[in-house]
């Protein structure tokens, strides 16, 4: 298998291509991320393809989030180029506050601890993640105040959508209850359905199995490729649960103590002796016997055996 | 601490009346503290100065019924259980979404009860008078109700935009002869300025922080109208206001050469109800249009942008929503109401002074909004009538007055902490198709 062949090449730190040969979406240069004298990202750089799933994975404390937080705007990074480049215009994250990374540059995320409005109704959840393209149809409230203008029907264009991601994540039955009385998995569905009616290039997704059962998860997977498949946005996704990175994801990036350590397919990520190194542990052995790594495989895989295991390594 | 120390001594056990006994005595013991230098000595005036009067026996009631009190109130909480604590909390709840559901219809039988009061037989000017003073609390209450009810920004300071909006009526209309009419909008327009003024350096800020600032911004408003003399006269007040004049006619005994007033025109005997009646009535349809306006913005995107930023500010800008533009405009709504009740009120009093303005008007106004229940609206209205109708019912009981209105908050904030009427409607429904059609006012 070529393909096999070519994942087992080793890639630069600094390799900012895509695997797969998509088109990036976003491009990460040379980010790095300080708090005074901690340095939580340090010097990462890699692209994510467009309409493809990029999945960040690390163990706890890697920079994931701060990953994250710098592209969303919620920080601001030390040094880096954050490029997205989305219908032939460029943004450059760093430099945009972060409800403009929303509103310019079209990137929207969801929380590692779900950030929904609670007291608000799941419908109306939706409606304000839509609020941009519905101030401008009310005609910034002016218009809306008086009752004229198109207002009315942009707003039933806006719960049509609304409701048409209701379908996707199962919700419509309580579009009417309040956000916060949702149960756990259907409160991570809706805060994924309300980034998504801002209608997003590229879609941030902070840990969005965790706390799910399995079927909950099964049916994450689901939704995030229908997402991926049907509405063509590029996924960012930092995950720690295997079963969902190694299932759904093309390319994967492995971060440790804020730098890049692998970067690649799931194939490639899974047999790369650095990333089974940084979650097992350093051995007093620099090098990890075949044997052992072969063994490992299945559980950096998830539960679920993979036949490509031994060719991967 | 007291109170904390006692729950412990008697939480852990059953019914241990010695706890109790303990905690009750604890209480007895701080009412005993206090009570000695605020009720048991008194200064009065006496031929030559001021001496003291002792009135231990008021001191031994106070103690024994804070003895009592605290007893029957400990016995009730160690004998009923957290269930039914509970179970109370769900009929309240219930009771709140029933009154919210019955004042869809409520709501226009207040204002045609609201419209006919003056005409009823039992009304007369004292009714009206008061009837106008809650009224402009309502509209206070809503007012302010934008800024702390939806957007959940805390502001103490509310009465600043009220005396920006009284002073600014009481100076044009004086030194510029305007009308009321036009007036109003302009005293508006001012205090909506001083909003965003002060909004956008201290908008950054959350909670307590911001509600530090805006008491201080209240308090600097009406300290500059205190010494800034050459522009305000200072403690001396503005005295003189044009009253409100019905489309131009006048309300005045004495008529000019060549000039009509209100009876002439209508061929009426001279009333001073007239412009009683007529107070009334603006400011009735004052506080409608505050209703009107917040029941519609509600339901446009920037009323939904509030109510969640609220909710989740971080959320809000992972959406795209400019959270600093966003409070601007509730802080400048909420303030132009307030501006337009200051110029309502400068009008009908025709003095104003920095008295008028004091820290006090903003927290009686905060109360109204928080007992009411934060964003609600008809909540607003109860709460009015209560504190500002109750305070007045309650003129006989003098000095206890203020002790009534602060045991009436213990029990609500005991009883619903949320306010009286914490529910909320969604703004649309995906169900029942004909009530997603947004953008629908209500009228109360």
């Amino acid at each position: 298998m070529s393909l096999a062949e070519a994942e087992t090449q080793s890639r630069d730190v600094h390799d900012k291509t895509v695997p797969s040969g998509a088109r990036p979406l976003l491009t990460v240069d040379h980010l790095t991320m300080r708090f005074g004298g901690l340095v939580a990202v340090n010097d990462v750089s890699f692209a994510a393809g467009d309409a493809e799933i990029t999945a960040i994975i690390g163990p706890n404390g890697a920079g994931k989030t701060t990953l994250f937080n710098c592209l969303t705007g919620f920080y601001k990074p030390t040094v880096g180029r954050l490029t997205l480049d989305s219908s032939g215009r460029q943004h450059f994250l760093e430099r945009m506050d972060d409800f403009r990374i929303s509103q310019k540059a079209h990137v929207g995320r969801t929380f590692q601890n779900i950030r929904l409005f609670p007291a608000m109704s799941v419908l109306e959840n939706l409606m304000v993640a839509q609020h941009n393209a519905l101030m401008r149809a009310s005609g910034y409230s002016v218009l809306g105040l008086l009752g004229i203008g198109g207002y009315r029907k942009a707003e039933r264009e806006a719960v049509d959508w609304a409701r048409y991601w209701l379908e996707q994540v199962d919700l419509v039955d309580r579009a009417d209850d309040n956000a916060g009385d949702l149960p756990y998995g259907a409160q991570r569905r809706l805060e994924i359905a309300r980034a998504m009616c801002s209608r997003p290039v590229l879609l941030c997704l902070d840990e969005p199995a965790a706390g799910l059962n399995p079927r909950e998860s099964a049916e994450l997977n689901a939704l995030l490729l229908y997402i991926k498949e049907k509405h063509q946005i590029g996924l960012l996704l930092i995950e720690h649960d295997m079963s969902v990175v190694m299932e759904i994801s093309d390319h994967i990036v492995v971060l440790d103590y804020g730098r890049k350590i692998s970067d690649g397919t799931p194939a490639f990520v899974r047999g790369d002796p650095t990333v089974i190194r940084a979650y097992l542990g350093e051995e007093e052995d620099d090098e990890i016997p075949p044997e052992v790594v072969a063994d490992l495989a299945p559980v950096l895989a998830g539960t679920k055996p993979d036949p490509s295991d031994g060719e991967g390594r | 601490m007291t109170v904390e120390a006692s729950r412990q001594a008697g939480g852990t056990e059953g019914t241990d009346l010695v706890a109790l006994l303990k905690e009750a005595g604890l209480a007895a013991l701080v009412a005993l503290g206090l009570g000695i230098s605020i009720i048991g000595i008194r200064t009065v005036t006496i031929p030559g100065g001021l001496g003291l009067e002792y009135r231990w026996d008021w001191v031994v009631i106070a103690v024994v019924s804070v003895f009592v009190g605290r007893f029957v109130l400990a016995l009730r909480r160690e004998t009923r259980s957290p269930a039914k604590r509970a179970e109370r909390e769900v009929v309240m709840n219930r009771i709140g979404a029933t009154v919210q559901r019955v004042s869809k219809i409520a709501g226009p039988v207040l204002v045609v009860i609201a419209i006919a009061l003056p005409w009823m037989p039992f009304s007369n000017r004292y009714i009206v008078d008061i009837a106008t003073l809650v009224l402009m609390y309502i509209m206070l209450g809503w007012g302010l109700n934008i800024v702390v009810g939806l957007a959940g920004l805390l502001d103490l300071g509310y009465v600043a935009f009220y005396a920006v909006g009284a002073y600014s009526y009481a100076l044009i209309a004086v030194h510029f002869d305007l009308s009321f009419w036009l007036c109003l909008p302009l005293a508006g327009l001012f205090a909506a300025t001083f909003g965003v003024l002060l909004g956008f350096p201290v908008l950054r800020l959350r909670g307590d922080y911001l509600a530090i600032v805006t008491l201080g911004f209240g308090e600097i408003i009406r300290v500059v109208l205190l010494n800034w003399y050459e522009f305000t006269r200072g403690p001396d007040g503005i005295s003189g206001i044009p009253r409100p004049s019905f489309f131009g006619l006048p309300f005045s005994r004495r008529v000019q050469e060549g000039e009509q007033s209100f009876h002439t025109f209508f061929g009426l005997d001279y009333s001073s109800m007239h412009r009683i009646m007529f107070l009334y009535y603006l400011i009735l349809v004052l506080a409608l249009i505050t209703n009107f306006f917040t029941m519609r913005i509600r339901k446009l995107p920037v009323g939904r942008a509030w109510e969640a930023l609220r909710e989740d500010e971080i959320a809000c800008r992972s959406l795209g929503i400019n959270p600093t533009n966003t409070k601007l405009t509730a802080f400048a709504i909420g303030a132009m109401f307030g501006g337009f009740a200051g110029s309502f009120f400068a009008t009908r009093q025709g003095f104003i002074s920095p008295e008028s303005f004091t820290f006090v008007e903003s927290a009686v106004i905060l109360a109204i909004v928080v007992l009411g229940g934060m964003g609600s609206q008809i909540g607003v209205v109860i709460a009015a009538v209560l504190l500002i109708g109750g305070t007045e019912l309650f003129r006989e009981l003098e000095q206890f007055r203020m002790l009534a209105f602060g045991g009436a908050m213990v029990l609500i904030m005991v009883w619903r902490p949320r306010g009286l009427l914490a529910h909320r409607d969604p703004t649309l429904r995906l169900s029942a198709g004909g009530q997603n059609a947004g953008a629908k006012g209500g009228a109360s």
